[in-house]
């Protein structure tokens, strides 16, 4: 198993990125941690005629924190901010995310960017940004442009980057103390692919209400999906099992899982509901000051 | 070869210098090329283990990486480990523990608890299981490999 010849390219700043970009569309593929691109690669799945490796670029791996939200730069690793003394204080559902991904060898090239712009449904960075509502900034030869999850993730390892654009950050919202997070996932085995997945933030007032919920699945459907009529019953209420167990059957119904040899879609559906209860009620532990 | 591209690299301290095709992966740049055979290769697809080597000091899989990207890196494989006349006391408690039935795994496995222990001096059981989870024995059972790696990390405390 080894892959087609290609041509190697490593450009020394962003600006010859973008030049190699436009010159060679979609004949190109950009190599960043390569966990994904060089299995698919090795299997011949993929066949880029050139390869431009951005490992380089020193300059799109960061991680600051700016106002109330996180930048992280494209080409962070995921070891790295699964570790960061920064990011466990200020958005700890990503590193928890992260612990998920592969093992710990395979978290040390993978990175941030190239998980977004790989797009796997079942991926746990896209869960994730999606519960934070983070913003995925990418430059073109038009310039920069930000996008939302919901309209970043288009189907099956497809978002809506074209071949000239690559993602340069992400940023992420931290969250105020007292808010609820959690992350689950089902898999056969540590560090194989979720069945399901599911990412969770319960915003709460002074008064113990939770005043937003939001609910992320992956591995249900061809993006990851938001349950919005499970966080709709959830907002603006005291939180009670009752309504938990309500949330869990309604998260269901946002799904569109497909079968596989790893599990039916009947499967998948049924642990959609026990995974987002399971992730509601380990969110709201924590903000009763469970850790 | 067309296209063929010159690197230069410094595997377990010594320097090589070598012309690559891109597509060649690493595992079999350091197989081929620098004939460390110790490095094994399994699956090619990330997910066994065999492979994994130390890059610029963190663990990686050698077969999810192109031989052409380790231009001006410091690589560290299994023939690193020991200085060739004493046993590392990874492998001392490997050996000591029957942490190997056939050994396909052993260099991924040695490695990849080096690197455990240099992060993590002191790991717990449960630690170690996380860490060796990432390489793939099909013999042990994994019990004397845990059992290996905390007699390992007892005697580099030492």
């Amino acid at each position: 198993m080894k892959p087609c010849a290609f041509e190697y390219l490593a450009p020394g700043s962003v600006p010859e990125v973008m030049d190699l970009l436009q010159q060679y569309g979609d004949q190109a593929k950009i190599l960043a941690g390569g966990q994904s691109l060089v299995p698919i690669m090795n299997f011949r799945l993929a066949r880029p005629e050139v390869l431009i490796d951005i490992n380089g670029l020193k300059e799109l791996a960061y991680i600051r924190e700016e106002a109330d939200e996180l930048v992280i730069g494209a080409l962070t690793r995921e070891r790295e901010l699964e570790l960061a003394p920064l990011v466990r204080l200020k958005c700890p559902l990503l590193p928890e995310a992260i612990s998920h991904i592969g093992h710990p060898t395979i978290r040390n090239r993978g990175t941030i960017g190239g998980s977004l712009a790989h797009g796997d449904p079942s991926a746990e960075i896209p869960i994730a940004i999606y519960a934070l509502d983070g913003t995925i900034r990418t430059l073109g030869p038009d310039g920069e442009s930000a996008f939302k999850p919901e309209e970043f993730f288009l189907t099956y390892l497809t978002t809506c980057l074209e071949p000239s654009q690559i993602v340069m950050e992400v940023t992420v919202p931290v969250l105020p103390d007292g808010t609820g997070w959690s992350f689950v996932e089902l898999s056969r085995r540590s560090g194989d692919f979720a069945i399901v997945a599911v990412a969770t933030v319960l915003f709460m007032d002074d008064n113990g209400a939770c005043t937003e919920a939001r609910i992320c699945m992956g591995g249900v459907a061809s993006t990851p999906v938001r349950a919005k009529a499970a966080e709709d019953i959830l907002s603006g209420q005291i939180l009670s099992d009752a309504l938990v167990a309500e949330a869990g059957r309604l998260a269901v119904e946002a799904t569109d899982p497909e079968s596989d040899y790893h599990a039916s879609a009947d499967y998948r559906r049924a642990m959609t509901e026990i995974l987002v209860r399971k992730a509601l009620r380990r969110a709201w532990e924590k903000t009763r000051g469970g850790k | 070869m067309a296209g063929r591209r010159p690197i230069k690299v410094k595997v377990n301290g010594i320097e090589y210098e070598g012309y690559v095709e891109p597509r060649k992966l690493l595992v079999d740049f350091l197989r081929e090329d620098l004939e460390l055979i110790g490095t094994h290769t399994g699956c090619e697809h990330g997910v066994c283990g065999a492979c994994t080597v130390l890059f610029n000091g963190k663990s990686v899989r050698s077969c999810l990486m192109f031989a052409v990207q380790a231009d001006g890196a410091d690589i560290m494989t299994i023939e690193g480990l020991s200085d060739g006349k004493t046993l590392h006391p990874i492998q001392e408690a490997f050996r000591e523990h029957h942490g190997l039935q056939c050994g396909y795994c052993t260099p991924g496995m040695l490695l990849t608890s080096y690197e455990l222990l240099q992060e993590n001096p002191a790991p717990t059981e449960d630690e170690v299981k996380t860490a060796v989870s990432g390489v793939l024995c099909r013999c042990t059972g994994y019990k004397q490999i845990v059992d290996s790696v905390m007699a390992a990390a007892d005697a580099m405390r030492k």
